[in-house]
This record gives C-alpha cells, structure tokens and sequence, in this order.
C-alpha cells in the first residue's frame, strides 16, 4: 500500500496545487455555482409562494441544497478535464511509466476531486449563510447531506476519469459536461418534484439524482427523507463508476 | 469599383468569416442545442411560476422564450472573440498589417460570421416559439423585429468577445471571460419580471442590468404584442452596447496594428 498512497499523494497534491495557484481554472469552479445560485435564490425567490410549494426552509434553502449538489459534481467533473489535459501534456504517460501502483493515480485525482469540492462548498456556504441559508438539521442530518455530496463527487470525479483515460484529450470535455449537467437539470432544481410539469416530471421521475437532491433537501430541513434510496443510488453510481474509471486506467496503460 | 475599395475587402473578409463560422459545427451547434434545451427545462420546470399573481402570461415557455436570443448572442461573443484570437495567435492579422487593408473592412468582415450565426440562431429560435409555443403576439411584423434586433445584439456582444481577443490577443483569456457574460444573463428579469422579483438587491441590479431590457423588448413582443416604451429601451440598450463595443474593439485593434 505504501506504493499506492506515495503516488496518490504526489497526483493529489500536483492537481491540488494548479488548482490553487492557476485562475483559469478556479473562477470557473467558483463562479459557475455563484451564478446559480445568486441567481435563483435572488431572482426567483417569490417562487416560495406558488400554491403547492411546500418547503418549510424557505426558497435560499431549497436552492443551496441543488447547488451544494452542483459544486460537488463539477469538482469531479473538472478533475475529470484536469486529467485529460495532463494526458495532452505527456504528463500521465510519464506517470504511468514511474508510477509503481497505478491505482494510486486514481486515487490522487480523487483527493483532488474531494479538495475542490471542499473548498468550493465551503465559500457557496459562507455565501448562503451571509444570503439566508436555514438549516433545520441537526448534526447527524448535516453528516448525511455532506456525505451524500461526497459520494457525488467521488462518482462523477470516477465518470470523469474514465472518460478522460480513454480519450485521453480536452475534447472529451463536453462528453463528461453534457450527461452531467442533463441529470442534475432534469430533477426538481427550481421547485418539488409534484410542482414540476411536463416532460421534465417525467424525466426526474426516473432520474437516479431526483432521490439524492430531495434526500438532500430533508437533511437541510431537518425531515430527512428517501435516505436509504438515496444513499443506495450514491453508493451504486460510485461502484458503477469505480468499474468505469478501472477500465480507463487499463485503457491507458495499454496505450503508454 | 477598384479591386481593393471599402466594399470588396469587406466582402473578401465577411466571405471569410461566415464560411469559417459555419464550417465549425462546434461553433454552431451549441449555440442552438444550449439555448433551447434550457428553454425546454425552465418551460417545464418553472411552469407553477405562472401561478404568482401578476405574472403576465399563463405559459412559462412564452416567457422563457426571449432567452435562448440573448443567451445564442452571448455564444457568439465567444465565437466571436475565438476567432479573431485564432487570426492573431496564427499570424494571419500580422500578414492582413501588410496589406493595404482598411481596419474598418477587418471589423465589419470579422463580425459577418457572427451576424450570419445570429440570422441562423435567430430565425430557429423564433420557428420553436411558433412551433412549440402559443406564437408571437405581435405577429410576423413583430417576429421580423425580433430578428432584426437579436442581431444587433449579437453584433453588440460578438464586439465585446473581439475586444477582448484584441487585447489581450489570447483565445484562453476569451474562455475566461466567458462567465462573465453569463453573469449578465443571470442577474437579469430572466427568470420572472422585474415587478415580482422579491430580494430587492436583485431587482436594483436587474433594473440597471442592460440585458433585462433587450430580454423585455423580445418578451413584449411575444407576449403583449408592440410595445413602444420595451422595444425602445431594448434597441437602445442593443445599440448603446453595440457602438460602445464597436468603439472599444476598433481602438483596440489600431494598437493592436501599431504594435503588429
């Protein structure tokens, strides 16, 4: 194991270093769920009065709770682009030729994908807070809301990888963008699921992330709902994703 | 008409711009997939909005309609500015300095591409307003407004994305202004009028945000019919942003032909 963790500490702390010191690639990460949510909490707070709309936290709340899941998807995603870039660089060829675990390379980018995550959480929060946020859940409720969004981003950082080790160019971003953004805006982002219409209900109807976004939701609430389908959807996209990125990195050895 | 007069090198160069534009799928695509694919999600998701008392119209995607025009015109800044960038990271504006091109041929040329994506974006978005949608209050007379004035927009932000190429002469520093225009989409009336925006802080930056009023001059015509006071505001706003623009790029190409 000490091979595994050495490797994965060097990938964590490279990627985790441009993350910091590189602003074309932390203002989008910041920026893009500021946008969100500013803009819907902001612009579309009278939506808390539609008749039927019944979230008792109040409409900053239920806006914070999408967008919490939106920055932990994109911290995996955008790992997912910082992967194909160091493949376009020649950097993980020379990687997998030193590397003496390869499995710790997945494991770095993976403490990466979890830093920016944190990191980005941690200001949308500070802003929520500042904005209104009201949280009714307790400790325990918080422990589920931010696991959730761990294994979020863990599966999608997964999904993203894979995708990057086996196209191994910035091209595929939007491969690992597109399928992204549709799941997360094809569940109830702006109102409850009984207030959505049309097609869009019946996508989110069957849309694994509709269950993680309302558990989600009840945590914040302090009424914690649909937890174990929700926690069973997290842990299924991570092992699902975990195959996935496994058959990336087999993809990317046999092509160094 | 000398070979080299005003007209024909803009021709040479709009002919240019608009075939390289259009030959890039990736340019042209998701400035229309993007768009009305996020008209079809707020249609449906944001539908009960139209429950809120004074909201003016029973259909949410008759409101949501204006903004696949603004949000394809901020596609085509970016275009816009990858490509005049691309001109400069390539040498091809250096050789252009040692012609005998007028610099006002180089503008209204470079921006023929992104006129003609604003056509193309334009004409869709207002068929998928027909099609899908309870049709334009204002008639054809109004939809043929609608068109005209999305394309000053276009042009207005296509200017905005080739003073930034100019610039810095960078394509990675247009990406990165990329968000920016987006945040002016998003602190907007782009999701519920001005009137039932409740957090006044938004209101006041939605009310001096130039983008809330071309959204409204392209929404009084698709849900009122005309309305003198909205259009007036949204070509004025369109126009202003657009000579702004023109002046700021046309200032920062002669320096960027100086220094060439």
């Amino acid at each position: 194991m000490t091979g595994f963790w050495s490797v994965a500490r060097a990938v964590a702390w490279r990627n985790i270093h441009n993350f910091f010191t590189n602003p074309a690639i932390i203002i989008p990460s910041l920026l893009f769920p500021l946008f969100f949510f500013t803009a819907f909490a902001g612009g579309l707070s009278r939506v808390d009065q539609v008749p039927g709309f019944d979230y008792a936290s109040g409409y900053t709340t239920f806006v914070y709770g999408f967008v919490l899941l939106q920055a932990s998807t994109f911290g995996g995603i955008f790992t997912g682009f910082s992967v194909a870039r160091d493949f376009e660089s020649g950097f993980s060829r020379r990687l997998l030729l030193g590397a003496p675990r390869h499995g710790g390379i997945v494991g770095g980018y993976w403490l990466a994908a979890l830093t920016r995550a944190v990191f980005t959480i941690s200001i949308i929060t500070t802003v929520a807070l500042i904005a209104g946020l009201d949280v009714n859940g307790n400790a325990i409720d918080l422990v589920g809301l931010y696991s959730l969004a761990v294994l979020v981003n863990a599966a999608a950082m997964l999904f993203g990888t894979g995708i990057a080790m086996r196209l191994r160019t910035m091209q595929a971003a939007p491969l690992m963008q597109v399928p992204a953004f549709l799941l997360l805006f094809l569940a109830p982002v702006w109102v409850p699921y009984d207030l959505l219409t049309g097609w869009v209900q019946s996508a989110a109807s069957f849309n694994p992330v509709t269950l993680v976004l309302e558990a989600g939701r009840g945590f914040l609430a302090g009424e914690p709902e649909k937890v174990l389908p929700a926690f069973g959807v997290g842990l299924l996209l991570a092992s699902l994703t975990v195959l996935w990125a496994r058959g990336g990195l087999r993809s990317a050895e046999r092509a160094a | 008409m000398r070979r080299t007069g005003l007209l024909f090198q803009v021709g040479v160069l709009a002919r240019r711009s608009v075939v390289r534009t259009l030959r890039q799928p990736a340019m042209v695509v998701p400035s229309l997939v993007f768009p009305l694919m996020l008209l079809s999600i707020n249609a449906s998701g944001l539908e009960s909005a139209t429950h809120l008392p004074g909201f003016p119209t029973d259909h949410y995607f008759q409101f949501a309609l204006a903004i696949p025009f603004v949000q394809g015109a901020l596609f085509s800044a970016n275009s816009a500015g990858t490509n005049v960038a691309n001109d400069i990271e390539s040498g091809f504006l250096n050789r252009l300095a040692l012609t005998p091109l007028r610099r006002m041929a180089l503008m209204m040329g470079q921006m023929a591409g992104i006129v003609a994506l604003g056509l193309i974006q334009a004409v869709t978005f207002v068929v998928v307003g027909v099609a899908f949608g309870d049709g334009i209050a204002a008639g054809v007379g109004g939809a043929v407004v609608i068109v005209a004035l999305s394309l000053v927009i276009s042009l207005g932000f296509g200017l905005i994305g080739a003073f930034v190429a100019l610039r810095s002469g960078s394509g990675e520093a247009v990406q990165g202004v990329f968000p920016l225009f987006f945040a002016a989409l998003f602190l907007s009336s782009m999701s519920l009028p001005r009137n039932l925006i409740e957090t006044d802080w938004f209101r006041t930056v939605a009310t001096w945000n130039p983008v809330s009023y071309m959204l409204e001059a392209i929404r009084s015509l698709v849900i009122e019919g005309w309305n003198g006071e909205a259009l007036a505001l949204g070509f004025a706003c369109a126009g202003g942003l657009a000579l702004l623009a023109m002046v700021a790029a046309s200032s920062a190409l002669r320096t960027r032909m100086v220094r060439t």
